[in-house]
């Protein structure tokens, strides 16, 4: 098939390489402690090369975020590179470069994490520089001017270029009434522009402390190795309150709203939808796990229904897909994304799904069909092991959005465990109109698309 | 004729020497004469395949711009017995993962499978080389994908912004063309182009292999008869003409009414078989390559915010080699930074780079380099592009005297010899102030 990119994708800023490696499996074996900070430290042994992954993850994104600083959390990763007591501005990244290693940090709405890369002689190096500038930063005037700058070129080159970014921003927008999900990660461009430096001072202070902080080190090490490290240059911040994480609950549904969005830039048009859906943490979570079942079932590659109905056999789209992912504390989202075939109308795009979705809830979901999606769920848990950075990542994400080791290990039980009764329920339980929000994307007019 | 006899395994290659546990590269050629690098690594019970065939998108007529792409991306959509649905629902219920795509001078395919299935997804991979089926559904289907991929393009600057480069600098030769093609030529391509070029192409002495993870090589050795054997033993001979790279320093414009400008920009570069390569690899690396701290991301993003990531590297294709780069800025800040760009350049040609500069380099591509085997896929794709780079097994072992042996001279005799900054020419989608 051709790797199409996908026209939606609203989870994949928050959600990235979750959705397509389900956090999971017996088969990780992390070893795990707490520091007497309170600092949580996981140690996951591969010893196939002489490298590892060392991660700090904070349970703070863009969802902590205060009305008029959208984007902050995100700002303080970039400013995270820009100098401490003792090292400055820039050399964080010289210096682990100058050591042979890769670096390079995350913010999602839920988590920031920070990472580098690196030959295991060099872990020392990591954890010294990494704590200095949890516990030191200092930062300039001069610095943050230029930075915000990057930002917003940032927000230019992801969101304001891209029709298919800004439509995104505003499906979610439409979703989330109350939860600080509404708003996006990078932050409105009103925002950026006008926070100052005192403020990314303030959230660092507040919010990056040991204690809501985890230490992920995956690779060639082993929990006997890294506990003296870990006591000697994390161990010894103190730990101090920090705020408490607030998710606000979505009222009920009332509504199914459409969003339409012309550009004149547009020359394919695209059609999605977003269900508000339970995850781990929020809402109806009995359905979390039924849900990634009935994703697999509906959205899984080329052999789904959703892809066999619109791609294969009706021939409308030219790609189709659906995405959930259930790590998160506040609630998730259930989508669709249809990409369709050139002429054909959105209101044909939109009439297919949704005859696939009333057939779902009438018909539900066949014993043979979660077998096989349960048996791929569980052939994906051995391919997340293979690599080193992507089982960091996944343990890291997982445990930042509120999970437990105990959740991540059990997690091919659990799918193992959903009904088909599990699945039709839970999708009766999200796909309802109200709970809705369509998205459209199309050209200025119909017809038209960017000159070519 | 291929007589080997048995399957031989020539050892091997310690990528990291310096290390307890070293990863060998082992040569694994198959009864029937098969060769293939492997990696075995039995912490994990799966296997990773990488393949390329030497000949692309560019050994394609113009007026069937796109048939490389076109033809891969069926392989996987119907083969032997199996029609596209049945063959897709088969490799997801063995978990397999089978993909193929097409460069200018490659054609890339990569599998990945559990131990458990070996035999079957083999058998699969197999069945996609040797008998693609090309039903008129999935020629159709997969037709209508790269229409709309290419519609979805046209809003993409970036994307516009790389095939408007690649027109300028190649012109009218073969790598001037998007190797995805362009609507009129993916229309013309018919079922009969298919099956030819996929007959011409997937042949043994173009054919290189690559294996990662829970296999050995007595397991691998009957693999790679039964799953390439089938393929003919020779391409069909193919030359492409030497580009004529024309870069003069213009700039072309593309107007687009969004607020940031994307550019390209660069020039004739050096050929991966250049004694010169390993000075220009460094120098690059000094001048915009990877992470915050080269010279072009110090002056852009770090002092002045222009962009959030200015680049530059090497691209040698094998008939015509490009030092390139790319930069984003709000359509008021561009010109300034394209400046820089030239300004940086210059400095980079009529100064090179300080002992420290090339210290830190090194360090830092040696270092970093081994970082890249973080899974099975990553150590196969590798190895299959140090195969098609004609570097030799014992690569792994030479890579670290090649970067050290790069002196301060070797980079200021290569940037004066490459770097012109008058001759840099770009292209910006946008709608740029002071153009």
């Amino acid at each position: 098939m051709v790797a199409l990119r996908r026209p939606w994708g609203a989870l994949a800023v928050l959600a990235g390489l979750l959705l397509a490696q389900p956090a999971s499996a017996q088969i990780f074996k992390p070893e795990t402690f707490k520091l007497d900070n309170g600092m949580t430290v996981v140690v996951l042994p591969n010893h196939r090369v002489p490298m590892l992954t060392h991660m700090v993850w904070y349970k703070v994104g863009s969802a902590d975020e205060e009305p008029g600083h959208t984007g902050l959390a995100h700002m303080v990763e970039h400013m995270m590179f820009k100098g401490t007591k003792t090292v400055a501005a820039g050399q964080f990244s010289r210096i682990v470069a100058q050591n042979g290693g890769r670096d390079n940090a995350f913010t999602t709405a839920d988590y920031t994490a920070f990472y580098q890369i690196v030959a295991s002689d060099k872990l020392e190096t990591v954890m010294r520089l990494e704590a200095d500038r949890m516990a030191n930063l200092r930062l300039d005037e001069k610095d943050f001017q230029p930075e915000r700058q990057v930002v917003l070129e940032e927000r230019r080159m992801r969101v304001e270029n891209e029709p298919a970014s800004r439509l995104d921003e505003q499906t979610t927008a439409a979703l989330f009434l109350n939860s600080p999900y509404h708003h996006p990660v990078i932050g409105w461009d009103v925002d950026i522009e006008r926070y100052r430096l005192a403020d990314v001072v303030d959230f660092h202070t507040r919010w990056y402390a040991p204690n809501n902080a985890i230490l992920v080190v995956s690779g060639d090490i082993t929990a006997r190795q890294l506990a003296p490290l870990a006591r000697k240059y994390y161990g010894v911040l103190p730990a101090r309150p920090v705020p408490e994480r607030l998710r606000p609950q979505e009222p009920a549904p009332a509504a199914a709203r459409t969003v339409l969005l012309r550009d004149e830039n547009v020359a394919q048009p695209a059609w999605s939808r977003d269900y508000l859906a339970p995850s781990y943490r929020d809402g109806d979570v009995r359905h979390a796990y039924p849900l990634q079942i009935l994703a697999e079932i509906v959205g899984g590659g080329t052999t789904g229904r959703l892809y066999t109905a619109l791609v294969v056999e009706q021939e409308l789209a030219a790609d189709a897909g659906v995405g959930y992912d259930p790590s998160r504390i506040g609630p998730s989202v259930f989508s669709f994304g249809v990409s369709p075939r050139p002429g054909v109308a959105l209101d044909k795009i939109e009439a297919a799904v949704e005859g696939q979705i009333a057939a779902l809830l009438k018909d539900g979901v066949t014993a043979d069909e979660v077998a096989r999606a349960k048996n791929r769920l569980r052939a994906s848990v051995v391919y997340a092991r293979d690599s080193v950075n992507v089982a960091a990542r996944i343990l890291g994400a997982s445990l930042a959005s509120g999970q437990t080791i105990e959740d991540i290990e059990s997690w091919p039980d659990r799918i193992g465990a959903v009904t088909v009764a599990q699945v039709n329920d839970a999708a009766r339980a999200v796909l309802k109109p109200e709970r809705s929000v369509t998205g459209r994307l199309l050209p200025l007019r119909d017809g038209e698309g960017a000159s070519r | 004729m291929r007589t080997v006899p048995k399957l031989i395994v020539v050892a091997l290659c310690l990528l990291w020497s310096v290390s307890a546990h070293a990863v060998a590269v082992e040569k694994v050629v198959s009864p029937g004469g098969i060769v293939a690098w492997l990696v075995q690594d039995h912490s994990n019970p799966i296997v990773s395949l990488s393949l390329a065939f030497r000949g692309g998108a560019a050994l394609v007529p113009d007026d069937k711009a796109g048939l490389a792409s076109m033809t891969v991306a069926l392989l996987d959509e119907g083969a032997g017995d199996m029609d596209s649905q049945t063959y897709q629902a088969r490799l997801r219920d063995l978990s397999v993962s089978l993909g193929f795509s097409a460069g200018q001078d490659a054609l890339y395919g990569r599998m990945k499978t559990l131990t458990d299935h070996l035999d079957e997804a083999f058998g699969l991979l197999s069945l996609a080389l040797t008998e693609p089926r090309f039903d008129r559904q999935a020629v159709e289907r997969i037709r209508s994908q790269m229409l709309t991929d290419l519609t979805r393009q046209i809003q993409d600057p970036n994307a516009m912004a790389q095939r408007a480069f690649a027109k300028l600098v190649y012109g009218s030769h073969p790598y001037g063309r998007a190797a995805e093609g362009v609507p009129g030529t993916i229309e013309a391509i018919d079922i009969p182009d298919l099956q030819a070029f996929a007959k011409t192409r997937l042949a043994q002495d173009v054919l290189y292999v690559a294996v990662a993870g829970d296999i050995t090589p007595e397991r691998l050795g009957p693999l790679l008869d039964r799953t390439f054997g089938g393929l003919p033993a020779a391409a069909q001979p193919a030359a492409l003409e030497q580009a004529n790279v024309l870069t003069d320093g213009r700039v072309e414009i593309i107007r687009r009414p969004i607020p940031q400008s994307v550019v390209v920009f660069g020039q004739e570069g050096i050929g991966r078989d250049d004694p010169d390569w390993y000075a220009a690899y460094v120098m690059n690396y000094i001048l915009g390559g990877d992470g915050l701290n080269s010279r072009l991301m110090t002056e852009i993003r770090v002092k002045r915010g222009l962009s959030y990531g200015v680049y530059s590297f090497l691209a040698p294709k094998e008939r015509g080699a490009l030092i390139e780069g790319t930069v984003s800025s709000a359509n008021d800040r561009v010109a300034q930074s394209l400046r820089l760009i030239r300004e940086e350049w210059a400095h980079m040609a009529e100064n090179g780079v300080t002992e420290a500069e090339l210290a830190d380099a090194k360090t830092y591509l040696l270092g970093s380099f081994p970082l890249q085997m973080d899974s099975t896929q990553s150590i196969s794709a590798l190895l299959i592009a140090i195969q098609l780079d004609r570097l030799g097994i014992d690569y792994l072992d030479r890579r670290a005297g090649l970067i050290n042996g790069v002196t301060k001279d070797d980079i200021d005799r290569v940037a004066r010899r490459l770097l012109d900054a008058g001759k840099l020419s770009a292209v910006i989608v946008g709608d740029p102030e002071g153009f």
